[in-house]
């Protein structure tokens, strides 16, 4: 079933079109994946179906509840993690969780046990005591989410989550996505980190310029733009010498000899590997690894889109540090 | 009674974090003692501190919660956390009442500390005490809906501030405390009585000092009516320039 379904969204800030016409669904359980350079209509889309924005056009439904004019109900079921951490800096961290559990009208011995479960999930019990404007980066990402968290929501929509932490807070991110998951919660993840996307979606669109350049899962993705199938084997011994012999006898397959032990195979068809076997098998060589190589997701996003990922991170990060 | 449990705890977060922090309670203990002491220096005569009395807790009132409301709620939407409260699963005007109710509070508070200092200087005892909170209220009421007004039209926090003002000086000449209405100059007396302060003040005048210009009736109805489309004003203000 379908927790999140999008129609025909299209946003208009005077003549700029922000989101257009975009539609797609989410299944419940999935992680959803949300791609996009800066500018492309990420964080607009994430308010549209939060209730930051209004829609010019299209529609837009969270379990059934129309983002528009149930909006309240959606909320209900929904939990934010802006891309900026937006908690209260004057309260500690046990407060501040507190605090958002109020806002869904939760009672007092409730959101304190609440409260105090997730300071431990997240490794905070320690500094739940201090204000918030105490804390590191990483740490102040790990208490908004927890904040987005805390009403226990059926969706999950994380806005750029790990964008400008150190490494092990980011990875600390990674897993607690993949635990929420596994406990039932619906993810939808905008990030500029193709492998974080690559890593943890089950799913992933393209958003370029407003509009859903594509959509799929990874496999799918990958497959469109594959447009050779590589074959990557790996000997015991020294093999850059077979190069010439190897093209002889394979005239159709492009042999490449990236290391002294390996050798790579391109074909526009699929390879049919016994043949390759038993020559080496001639040559007294032994295979012991035979890997197909498949391209990147980032290859993906760079052939979809056209843009380059390290212009995006760099932008992306420049702007998280600010 | 879940919007309740979110009301309550909004009220009581923006009373911690703004309104009880102690420069704000030194400004609403300064304030009145420094607007006495201007008339005091300016009097010729022996100051009549009940005459007085309209015009201070007037004055303590709307200086305290326009620029409370207008600066505390830019804070909160330049640091993003605004946010967090417009995507509670709370109705859009009770949220507004929640933010509204610190600053009101804080202009009841600041309305009686003039009339505590009073206390000690002079008889209060036939005083209407009834209307006199009424019209606290009322006037605390829409004056922190023009802070609301204030804050939804500007950005930064020095903005509010000045944009507070530009409102705030001209009501303080034109809403009949310093100068009567009737002895304005005839043109700008309509603009008197489109201030909600105008009749606050009266009220306070009728009830203090027996001396008010219109019926208790006709101030209390109009400024209650003032409440109303302000409130009305300002949620449509905030649902278009908020919700973008």
């Amino acid at each position: 079933m379908d927790i999140l379904e999008v129609d025909q969204l299209t946003k208009k800030y005077g003549d700029l079109t922000a989101v257009d016409q975009i539609s797609f669904s989410v299944p419940e359980g999935e992680i959803f994946g949300f791609l996009g350079p800066n500018g492309a209509g990420k964080t607009t889309t994430i308010n549209l179906l939060t209730g930051l924005a209004r829609a010019t056009s299209g529609s837009a439904r969270i379990s059934g509840f129309d983002c528009a004019r149930d909006i309240k109900r959606a909320q209900q079921i929904m939990g934010i993690v802006p891309d900026e951490s937006n908690l209260y800096e004057e309260f500690d961290g046990f407060e501040n969780l507190s605090f958002c559990a109020a806002l869904y009208g939760m009672q007092k011995d409730e959101r304190e046990k609440k409260a105090k479960e997730l300071l431990q999930q997240f490794g905070l019990a320690e500094t739940g005591k201090k204000p918030f404007r105490t804390y590191s980066r990483g740490m102040k990402r790990k208490l908004t989410i927890a904040a987005g968290i805390i009403h226990d929501p059926k969706i999950l929509f994380l806005d750029e989550p790990t964008t400008g932490i150190d490494v092990a807070s980011a990875r600390q991110i990674r897993q607690l996505i993949q635990t929420l998951n596994q406990r039932g919660t619906t993810i939808f993840l905008t990030t500029h980190y193709i492998e974080e996307a690559e890593r943890l979606c089950n799913r992933i669109a393209f958003i370029v310029g407003g509009k859903i350049a594509r959509i799929g899962h990874l496999e799918e993705l990958m497959r469109e733009v594959q447009q050779e199938n590589v074959v990557q084997l790996a000997f015991a011994d020294g093999v850059s010498n077979l190069k010439p012999s190897l093209q002889e006898n394979f005239p159709d397959v492009v042999v490449e000899v990236p290391g002294n032990q390996l050798i790579r195979l391109r074909s526009s068809s699929p390879l049919n590997l016994t043949p390759l076997m038993r020559f080496f098998e001639q040559k007294n060589l032994s295979v012991y690894e035979a890997r197909i190589m498949r391209p990147s997701l980032e290859e993906v996003f760079v052939r979809i889109t056209g843009i380059e990922l390290e212009k995006m991170k760099q932008e992306k990060e420049g702007k998280a540090k600010q | 009674m879940k919007s309740w449990i979110a009301f309550w705890n909004i009220l009581v977060k923006d009373m911690r974090n703004y309104y009880l922090k102690p420069p704000n309670i030194s400004w609403g203990l300064v304030f009145p003692v420094a607007w006495t002491l201007m008339f005091f220096l300016k009097s010729q005569t022996a100051v009549n501190v009940r005459e007085l009395l309209p015009g201070v807790m007037s004055l303590s009132i709307l200086f305290g919660t326009t620029s409370m409301l207008a600066v505390t709620m830019t804070f909160e939407r330049r640091s993003r956390s605004f946010e967090r409260l417009l995507l509670a699963p709370l109705d859009l005007n009770l949220l507004m009442l929640a933010k509204t109710s610190g600053a009101i509070l804080f202009g009841l508070v600041n309305a009686f500390v003039p009339v505590l200092f009073a206390l000690f200087l002079t008889n209060l005892s036939d005083i209407l005490w009834l209307p006199v909170l009424g019209a606290v209220f009322l006037i605390a009421f829409t004056s922190t809906l023009l802070g609301l007004f204030i804050a939804v039209s500007v950005k930064e926090i020095f903005e509010a501030q000045t944009f507070s003002n530009f409102f705030r000086f001209p009501m303080i000449f034109l809403c009949g405390l310093f100068i009567p209405v009737q002895a304005l100059p005839l043109f700008l007396r309509p603009l008197s009585y489109i201030l909600p302060l105008t009749y606050g003040a009266d009220i306070l005048k009728h009830s203090i000092n027996h001396d008010g210009q219109l019926g208790l009736l006709t101030n209390f109805g109009v400024l209650a009516a003032f409440g109303i489309v302000l409130f009305a004003l300002s949620m449509r203000n905030v649902k278009r320039k908020w919700i973008y």
